[in-house]
């Protein structure tokens, strides 16, 4: 229980993931996974910031940087900024895949004037 | 110049791509050929790598020259050209090539007026797949991953009606899986503290059994194999490749999930070791008992169908058990097979989609029940449909022949004899499926000698779609021949290590 405490984070991203997948699957709405999809990304990228986040870390800023004079720091007390930089990039693929996603559930909508996956299906039968 | 081949084979077609897109508002017409030429390229440098590295080994490049620092490990994003992937670049850019001189035809038919956003997502698709066949860290694999998905969609919702909801279908399991790949990527970036596909490999043995790298590794494979559509993730492939475009089939097909397929055997072989399956057995058998069932439920499946591209999108379906359960067989003669395969079934697939572009741009439509006299009618296309159709049963000396004989082997070899079954039951589904195919196409109308009938009248497909067909036809069995070299010379220095005797 204290682990999970000390850890919190990590459980609602494990909370949110679950969130995300069971509305992906087993929703029937379109527009509801579309939602489901972006609560799973967003999971992630909450793991991955989780991932690279330590306590009392120095900012991964060395101003000397440029001209390679520095000396380097106990690598240990820097924060990793890798994780938020490949975050970045996440949140750009998954802003594009939402939009690709409801683009596609308007086109959907205009042909059957539903959301419901059944009725849908129903309509494509006849 | 020989240092930056490795980047030009994916600049060729981004570059085409952002082009053909820009330069479509002023001049539609420039859009094709600017694609055809990014391809060609990408080609050239991609066939020259497979020499190169045959020769001398593999050819790594550093983007922007970020590539070790001292002191500092690993800071820039690698693409590598090794003995695992050049084959593969040299036919995604090859197939793609020949594709785009193919599709140009029947573009401007089915899609007229929006060719120049399709010729601008073929190109993006195909700088995507290359993308992630090259690269050498496994976080921009998967920013490759999605470019190429993202444009995959798009192709996919061109077919209109149907297609949208079959690509929205795609769009959920697509992100699902490349999800549960970036998900795994954070577990083995956690663990590992680097994402370079060398460098994971290097530490990995030193974690010993890591359960957190382990995760990754399941949640990677279950990434890919949702993107590949393997067995129980294959629900949206037949629906997206039956209701596409034929154009964007004739591309998505062959090339995307065998693209997927690399992923998986790039974990398995470079990234974790191959003694991750080997210690594994329960994971293993499993996975080669989905293999089976994926092969003999989706060769059923395929001869059910009454629609011809439907029943082209099962057979990929089954071709890709093929090479999941060579891979996880661990034994060299099934890696070989499955790394041989991924190259053939990539030309095979290529071959019967063109083929079957051919009969509906001709008949409009791909019921079973049109192909009556097809065989008159197009005797040309129709003998590339049969030289591969023979091909994916496994006729000699197609290449559909080499890479099951090496699988059949390993899977002898390994014991699995429940993978030998499925696989001989799929060779004889697809030759009853060739069987009915002539069947109807010679038999089902009166013969014009003897009834007295007029002749059917010829009505081949135009030749800028013939000709790519037939050159892929040629290819399968061009391919069969050469299969002994390329083993010898390429594939068997991909097999790791601890395999090689």
């Amino acid at each position: 229980m204290e682990n999970l405490m000390a850890n919190f984070n990590y459980v609602i991203v494990v909370v949110l993931m679950m969130i995300g997948l069971w509305s992906m699957l087993a929703q029937k709405n379109l527009i509801k996974k579309c939602i489901g999809m972006a609560i799973f990304q967003t999971g992630i990228i909450l793991f991955f910031i989780s991932i690279g986040a330590k306590d009392n870390a120095l900012v991964p800023i060395l101003a000397e940087a440029a001209n390679h004079t520095y000396a380097v720091p106990d690598v240990a007390k820097i924060a990793n900024p890798l994780t938020q930089i490949l975050m970045l990039t996440a949140i750009v693929v998954g802003v594009a895949t939402l939009g690709v996603g409801l683009a596609l559930a308007q086109k959907i909508y205009q042909q059957h004037s539903s959301f419901d996956e059944d009725e849908i299906l129903e309509n494509q039968r006849k | 110049m020989r240092e930056q081949l490795p980047i030009v084979i994916i600049l060729g077609p981004l570059l085409g791509a952002v082009l053909a897109a820009f330069t479509g508002w002023f001049r539609p017409k420039l859009s094709h050929p600017l694609v055809v030429v990014g391809l060609a390229i990408s080609f050239a440098a991609a066939l020259k790598l497979v020499f190169i590295v045959a020769a001398v080994g593999a050819q790594e490049y550093w983007l922007g020259g970020w590539g070790t620092k001292p002191g500092h490990g690993v800071v820039g994003i690698q693409i590598t050209v090794d003995h695992l992937n050049t084959l593969l670049l040299a036919a995604v850019s090859g197939i793609a090539l020949l594709t785009a001189l193919y599709t140009k035809r029947l573009v401007d038919t089915e899609l007229a007026g929006r060719q120049r956003y399709f010729y601008a997502l073929f190109s993006l698709l195909v700088t995507g797949l290359l993308g992630i066949t090259i690269t050498g860290d496994i976080f921009n694999l998967y920013v490759f991953m999605e470019i190429a998905a993202l444009s995959s969609y798009a192709l996919i919702a061109y077919g209109r009606g149907r297609a949208y909801m079959a690509a929205f279908n795609y769009l959920i399991m697509g992100t699902m899986g490349a999800c549960l790949y970036l998900l795994g990527v954070g577990f083995v970036f956690a663990k590992t503290g680097t994402l370079n596909i060398d460098d994971v490999s290097a530490i990995v043995p030193a974690l010993g059994q890591s359960q957190a790298l382990f995760v990754g590794f399941v949640l990677i494979l279950l990434g890919a194999w949702a993107k590949m559509a393997f067995f129980p993730f294959h629900g949206w492939l037949p629906n997206a490749y039956a209701h596409a475009p034929t154009a964007s089939a004739a591309l998505l097909a062959p090339l995307a999930t065998k693209v997927a397929v690399y992923t998986m055997l790039r974990v398995m072989v470079t990234v974790y070791s191959i003694d991750y399956i080997n210690h594994s057995p329960g994971i293993q058998s499993a996975v080669l008992y989905l293999s089976s069932i994926a092969i003999v439920v989706a060769s059923f499946f395929s001869l059910t169908q009454t629609n011809l591209k439907k029943l082209a999108s099962y057979i990929v379906l089954s071709e890709i058990g093929y090479m999941v359960g060579g891979a996880w067989l661990a034994n060299k003669p099934g890696l070989t097979g499955a790394m041989v395969h991924v190259v053939a079934d990539a030309a095979m697939t290529s071959a019967l989609f063109m083929a079957i572009g051919c009969i509906v741009y001709r008949l409009g439509q791909a019921q079973l029940d049109d192909l009556k006299g097809v065989f008159f009618k197009m005797p040309v296309t129709m003998a590339a449909f049969v030289v591969t159709m023979a091909a994916l049963i496994g006729v000699p000396p197609t290449c559909g022949f080499f890479s099951k004989w090496y699988l059949i082997q390993g899977a002898a070899q390994a014991g699995v004899w429940h993978f030998v079954v499925a696989l001989l039951l799929s060779s004889l589904v697809k030759a009853i499926i060739l069987f009915r195919i002539i069947e109807i196409g010679y038999n089902r109308v009166p013969h014009p000698a003897i009834e007295g009938n007029p002749a059917i009248p010829r009505n081949e497909a135009p030749l800028s779609m013939l000709i790519p067909t037939v050159a892929m036809a040629l290819g399968l069995i061009a391919l069969g021949l050469g299969t002994s070299t390329l083993v010898n010379t390429i594939i068997t220095k991909a097999l790791p290590a601890a395999l090689t005797p």
